[in-house]
């Protein structure tokens, strides 16, 4: 039973939600990815949008109390591609998305749990051939094959978008938050069960995986007197220092740039 | 001419009643079967009249007497009206006998009609306004009609005119003392009363001692979450057990649960008697157009409207009730303590809250996220569960984990993360090491009770930690737990037996920490200073107080720390509420002001320095009051203060704290 909450009117698009396995930030429970719940929320509010779920991995009962988590949102079914553990989920998921061909893929930007690398909407656009669209905030309408939305930059802006569809977007916390998930769908939900074939991951079985540590953050120390310094202080925006904006540049130009810059920090040697 | 008319009239009356009497049980039907005593309920229902509902009636000694009279009156003269005009008996000593109940009634009657002349604002206009003409119509009319069977007048006495006036008399008393009984007249209170008192939901309301504030128990039922299918919690007026829609159907309107009820007060839109007339209209379909009481606040009369089969609260608003009505109750029970008709308010709205957070997944404001908490974190705040015994490092504690047994299992309840509640908490194991309680914590392998998850209508999270604490629990052993809370006591209590099963029974025998103090005073293993403090009065907390009828305790404690407790007008068990029960602060419905600020109004009536609680919910609420009010501290934290631990029990103290078995520390590898 969702809520009638009005959206742009998207009639008769095809959505399909990537979700995956969250985890408790404190506890290590599984639960709801809070960004997948927020991208399922965001199809839930496209008005006349057919809303499909997917997920690949395993189907255990861990699993399988998470994922009711999403169906708790009022959705009946998700589409289960089993997968071996630390399968690589990238192939499965481009022949779902092939054969279902759903205009708008929503996904969160990283998973909680795995690699979370965030790179999967990436392969997925790479694979298929659509095009990505990160930290969307707001489908505003959907016209002809074509979505104009509104993609979150940092510090509240905001970039309208138009996009010739079918494209991936990936949804972050600046998108509206997740409805709360009822327990009554959640249990009723139906799970389609579809066994795979898996392909193993052969780089994540070298991989040594162990909790991460918090890192020691240096503070900032404020020498001031009076209360409004700190407070301005501590409220200021952290500049970015160094850095530079290009605006009406060839991609060359651009990706020129970036390169430049991963080699100055050290990323590409 | 009357010899003829009356026995029609009354064998057509009573006809129709008893045809209104089939519809109206149909109405009732309509709801889930709930099984009940049908023979012994009705065997037991004159007792759970004439001594339990008296006894809440009686509160009000004008309307108690006032009902003696005329209900009395008019059952013993209904009885001999159908005998000596009915069948047409007419010996003179039933003539006599019904004059004499008429006379009865009539007294009773001219009381009613006082009590309407200038009617407070909580009762009922409308047809209850001709309700005391029509008892005094039906009084009169009887009356006159007997004379002459009494001897008293010539059998012609008056002529066809007066014959007339009295046909029409009689005819206007039966249709609404007769009729309006089943048919949904202001009489239908005694029909469905009666049987709503013998067919009661929560029968032990009615056990010894025959006073139904003392019941200790829960209404709430478990959900069976296990059925795939079922649909969880009340949608629809249809979706209540039939016995629920009963004792709706039961209410006098006489609004004693809306001068109780604190969210009423504090202008948030809730008004019991609104409710329950809700019910009762959604259970026979239409409009609240016909209310004539008062509306929820905020909320004009009129534009809501219900059928069995329709749903309770629509999201757009417009149906039966508004979502915000359910969610303003602060389950305190006033209105339940103070009902002469015994309905059960506060669990019919648990029972619908369930539908809306179960199945609507629309708990309001925080509600969503205090739930994700508890089921990700088992504790509303979403604080990390390993650092429930952060606030007591200094403490050392004994834990069960170590123990294995103990007297006394210490419950420490959501308040660890609360750093003023750790405050109470302190003094209150202060307490206990100072009387060489052998007691344990269950520290990190505690989880929240589950009483906020279940107020808020959350079934699943309540039974999910209620059986994971039971299952913790099993594994240790203790005669009784010791609480702080009130919340978690009643939980515990009253709302885990349910819960347990053949190899982990979940009955246990739970103290408030003012009734285990209480014990340890009386047994004088305390000894106090001589109070030095201001005057103090004490805060009944609700779940302590009406839920589990302890009222007595806390003040035994007060009076031996040598306190004269200054009581407040609303004390004992029309306590009022502070505000903080039933997940109130967390859906925060809008009001007028605020309900703790009412009862700190209260406090300051008396001009007392310091109010005694006995709840972490009461405490921060009040002390969310601004100042200057009066101090709010915990009873454990005034016992801990006044405690002279003497030399040999200090002693005794330190060295018992040494040989508590240290807790080893063990590398533990995942």
């Amino acid at each position: 039973m969702p809520p009638d909450a009005q959206s742009s009117s998207a009639t008769g698009l095809n959505v399909a939600v990537l979700v995956s396995i969250g985890r408790h930030p404190l506890t290590a429970r599984t639960r709801r990815a809070d960004q997948d719940a927020r991208a399922v929320e965001m199809a839930l509010t496209l008005s006349g949008a057919s809303v499909s779920l997917m997920h690949a991995g395993q189907h255990d009962s861990d699993n399988e109390e998470a994922i009711r988590g999403y169906l708790g949102m009022g959705i009946d079914e998700v589409r289960l591609l089993e997968q071996m553990p630390q399968a690589d989920v990238v192939p499965v998921l481009t022949e779902a998305l092939r054969a279902s061909a759903p205009q708008l893929v929503l996904t969160g930007t990283r998973a909680e749990t795995g690699e979370a690398s965030g790179i999967l909407p990436y392969l997925l656009a790479e694979a298929l051939g659509w095009p990505v669209i990160n930290g969307l905030a707001a489908v505003e309408k959907v016209e002809k094959g074509v979505a104009t939305v509104l993609q979150a930059l940092p510090r509240g802006k905001r970039r309208r978008l138009r996009v010739r569809l079918p494209a991936i977007a990936t949804v972050d916390t600046s998108a509206p938050a997740a409805r709360q998930s009822a327990f009554g769908p959640a249990r009723r939900g139906e799970f389609d069960v579809q066994p795979h074939a898996s392909e193993a991951d052969s780089a994540l079985t070298q991989w040594q995986i162990q909790p991460a540590r918090k890192r020691p953050k240096r503070l900032k120390i404020v020498k001031s007197s009076s209360a409004r310094d700190r407070f301005k202080a501590a409220a200021a925006k952290s500049d970015g220092g160094g850095g530079q904006t290009l605006n009406d540049v060839t991609p060359e130009q651009g990706a020129e740039a970036i390169f430049k810059l991963l080699r100055e920090e050290g990323v590409l040697r | 001419m009357l010899d003829i008319l009356l026995p029609i009239l009354i064998f057509s009356a009573l006809l129709l009643t008893v045809i209104g009497a089939v519809r109206r049980v149909r109405l009732w039907r309509q709801g889930r079967p709930s099984p009940v005593d049908v023979v012994g309920g009705l065997l037991k229902m004159p007792r759970r009249y004439l001594v339990d509902l008296h006894h809440i009636v009686d509160r009000d000694k004008y309307i108690s007497k006032t009902h003696v009279a005329t209900a009395g009156g008019f059952v013993l003269a209904a009885l001999l009206a159908i005998i000596v005009h009915g069948f047409g008996l007419h010996s003179r000593i039933l003539g006599w006998a019904l004059l004499a109940a008429t006379a009865c009634m009539f007294t009773g009657a001219l009381f009613v009609a006082n009590r309407r002349r200038n009617p407070p604002a909580r009762l009922s206009k409308g047809p209850w306004m001709r309700l005391p003409k029509s008892l005094l119509a039906f009084a009169a009319s009887f009356f006159i009609v007997t004379l002459p069977v009494a001897g008293i007048l010539p059998a012609d006495f008056g002529g066809w005119l007066l014959a007339a006036v009295l046909a029409v008399g009689v005819a206007w008393g039966v249709s609404e003392m007769f009729l309006g009984m089943t048919w949904g007249g202001p009489i239908k209170h005694a029909f469905a009363g009666a049987l709503h008192l013998a067919w009661h939901r929560r029968p032990e309301r009615f056990s010894t001692p025959h006073n139904a504030s003392a019941a200790r128990s829960s209404g709430l039922k478990a959900l069976k979450l296990d059925d795939d299918k079922a649909k969880l919690g009340v949608e629809k007026p249809a979706d209540f057990t039939w016995n629920q829609l009963l004792g709706f159907d039961a209410c006098v309107q006489c609004g004693r649960c809306e001068a109780m009820c604190p969210a009423f007060a504090a202008g948030q839109p809730l008004n019991p008697k609104k409710l329950i007339q809700d019910m009762v209209i959604g259970m026979r379909g239409g409009t609240d157009a016909g209310y004539y009481g008062s509306p929820y606040p905020g909320k004009p009369i009129g534009e809501h409207e219900g059928h069995p089969n329709g749903p309770i609260v629509n999201r757009a608003g417009g149906a039966l009730v508004d979502a915000e009505t359910l969610w303003s109750c602060t389950t305190c029970r006033a209105c339940v303590e103070e009902c002469p008709m015994m309905i059960e308010h506060v669990d019919a709205i648990v029972d619908m809250r369930r539908f809306l957070t179960l199945e609507h997944g629309n708990t309001p404001n925080k509600g969503a996220e205090v739930l994700d908490n508890l089921i990700a974190t088992d504790n509303p705040g979403g604080f990390d569960p390993d650092s429930r015994l952060h606030w007591a490092a200094d403490l050392n504690l004994p834990l069960m984990a170590d123990k294995r047994e103990a007297d006394v299992l210490l419950w420490l309840g959501d308040g660890v993360f609360d750093m003023r509640n750790q405050r109470t908490l302190r003094s209150l194991i202060k307490v206990l090491r100072a009387a060489e309680v052998d007691f344990a914590v269950l520290g990190t392998e505690e989880r929240d009770s589950g009483d906020v998850a279940r107020r808020l209508g959350d079934e699943a999270t309540f039974q999910t930690l209620a059986r994971r604490n039971i299952r913790t629990m099993s594994q240790y052993r203790f005669s009784r737990i010791v609480t702080c809370d009130p919340h978690s006591f009643h939980v515990l209590k009253n709302e885990y037996g349910e819960l347990g099963s053949a190899d982990m029974p979940a009955n246990y025998e739970v103290y408030h920490h003012s009734t285990f103090i209480n014990e340890l005073v009386k047994a004088g293993s305390l000894t106090f200073k001589e109070w030095k403090g201001g005057s103090v009065t004490y805060h009944d907390p609700c779940y302590l107080g009406r839920y589990n009828g302890e009222y007595e305790a806390p003040r035994d404690v007060l009076r031996a720390l040598g306190i004269d407790v200054q009581e407040m007008a609303r004390s004992g068990y029309r306590s009022r509420c502070c505000g903080g029960g039933g997940g109130a602060p967390i859906t925060d419905i809008p009001g007028k002001q605020r309900i703790p600020d009412m009862r700190m109004e209260d406090v300051r009536a008396t001009g007392a320095d310091t109010v005694a609680v006995g709840c972490p919910q009461c405490t921060a609420m009040l002390e969310g009051v601004v100042e200057p009010r009066a101090d709010i501290k915990d009873i454990a934290e005034l016992v801990a203060d006044a405690l002279v631990i003497g030399q040999s029990t200090g002693k005794t103290a330190s060295s018992k704290s040494a040989p508590q078995p240290q807790r080893t520390v063990e590398e533990v590898t995942p």
